[in-house]
């Protein structure tokens, strides 16, 4: 029997993750691919969202998209019908994306004849703030149905995304959602950031948000 | 919940590294959490025991020093520790400090082996 001993070993529990994002990123980078991530809880209108950006980006450059949910290809099923390339990941039981679902889901795709690429994780405002996927923008959505202090209640994912969408702008009114203090709620979880108001429903917003990917594509010496 | 799944990730990965120091078993797992990890500590020790069933580390403690997190505060010009996960502020001159120094720890800092 060896004595016991305390060993230093100092290793993130995801670095096979944090690796393989990484991989991805240069992948995508090396391929002129502009990687654009979405979360928030179930129903917040993710895909609604995903489905008029592919149809106003078809135009302009190739789009395509990974969409994971847990069972079920129902949302692959509707981006379709923007004849834009889709792809499900159903991860059974698992809450979120990780880097290795990214890279499966991306067999058999030339990436060379993309230009944008769209990731929709699983809905899920806790576990998918843990894992980078490789993306160049991750945006975090949240409807006017449910109430203006979500980023205070879920700080960690609003903290590790980029840009937040407040999504059924349309419906604010109905359901007297506070707009200024929803604002407050993001800003005191991420100071500066950038926050979008849209309905995909109605189209109110979307010309912004269309109008700050295009930016951020190009920021990043990419065409679009 | 993917707090078992990062429980069995640090199981594979204290097994992996005891083999390589010719350890027999690990006595515990020394681990820093910050709190913008998005693990929930609570989850995690309840994860753990279930993680470590059937391997090496049956039996095993999980030590879980939890960081504070610190940003940087540009008036200020100096690194600042947060009261609270909800207010990014300064919590002397009260501007806003988005810059994140520590606080997304999720790592392994030292096993007990023998």
């Amino acid at each position: 029997m060896s004595t016991p001993r305390l060993v230093e070993v100092r290793e993130n529990v995801l670095k096979q993750n944090d690796l393989l994002a990484r991989a991805l990123r240069q992948r995508f980078r090396e391929a002129g691919v502009y990687v654009a991530s979405l979360v928030s809880s179930p129903g917040a209108g993710k895909t609604a969202f995903l489905e008029k950006t592919l149809a106003a980006l078809r135009s302009q450059c190739r789009v395509a998209a990974l969409v994971g949910d847990l069972a079920t290809d129902n949302d692959a099923a509707r981006l379709r019908r923007t004849e834009a390339p889709v792809r499900q990941i159903t991860t059974g039981t698992v809450c979120h994306l990780e880097a290795a679902m990214v890279e499966r889901a991306l067999e058999g795709w030339n990436l060379d004849e993309l230009d944008c690429l769209f990731i929709e994780n699983v809905g899920n405002l806790v576990c998918p703030s843990s894992y980078d996927l490789g993306e160049d923008l991750r945006l975090v959505l949240m409807s006017v149905t449910e109430g203006e202090d979500k980023p205070l209640k879920y700080p960690t994912i609003f903290n590790t995304a980029d840009v937040a969408v407040i999504t059924k702008i349309d419906l604010a009114a109905a359901v007297e959602f506070d707009l200024a203090a929803a604002h407050r709620s993001v800003q005191s979880v991420r100071p500066g950031m950038q926050v979008f108001e849209v309905s995909a429903k109605t189209g109110q917003g979307m010309d912004e948000w269309l109008k700050f990917l295009q930016s951020r594509i190009v920021d990043c010496g990419l065409r679009i | 919940m993917h707090e078992l799944s990062i429980a069995m990730s640090m199981v594979e990965m204290a097994s992996e590294e005891a083999a390589r120091r010719g350890a027999a078993q690990v006595n515990a797992i020394h681990l820093k959490l910050g709190p913008l990890s998005g693990v929930v500590k609570e989850a995690l020790l309840f994860s753990y025991d279930v993680a470590c069933e059937g391997t090496p580390l049956a039996g095993s403690r999980l030590v879980i020093e939890e960081s504070p997190v610190v940003v940087y505060c540009a008036a200020c010009q100096t690194e600042r520790t947060l009261t609270s996960i909800q207010k990014f502020f300064c919590p002397v001159c009260g501007t806003p400090a988005p810059e994140v120094v520590r606080g997304r720890e999720l790592e392994v800092v030292a096993l007990e082996i023998e």
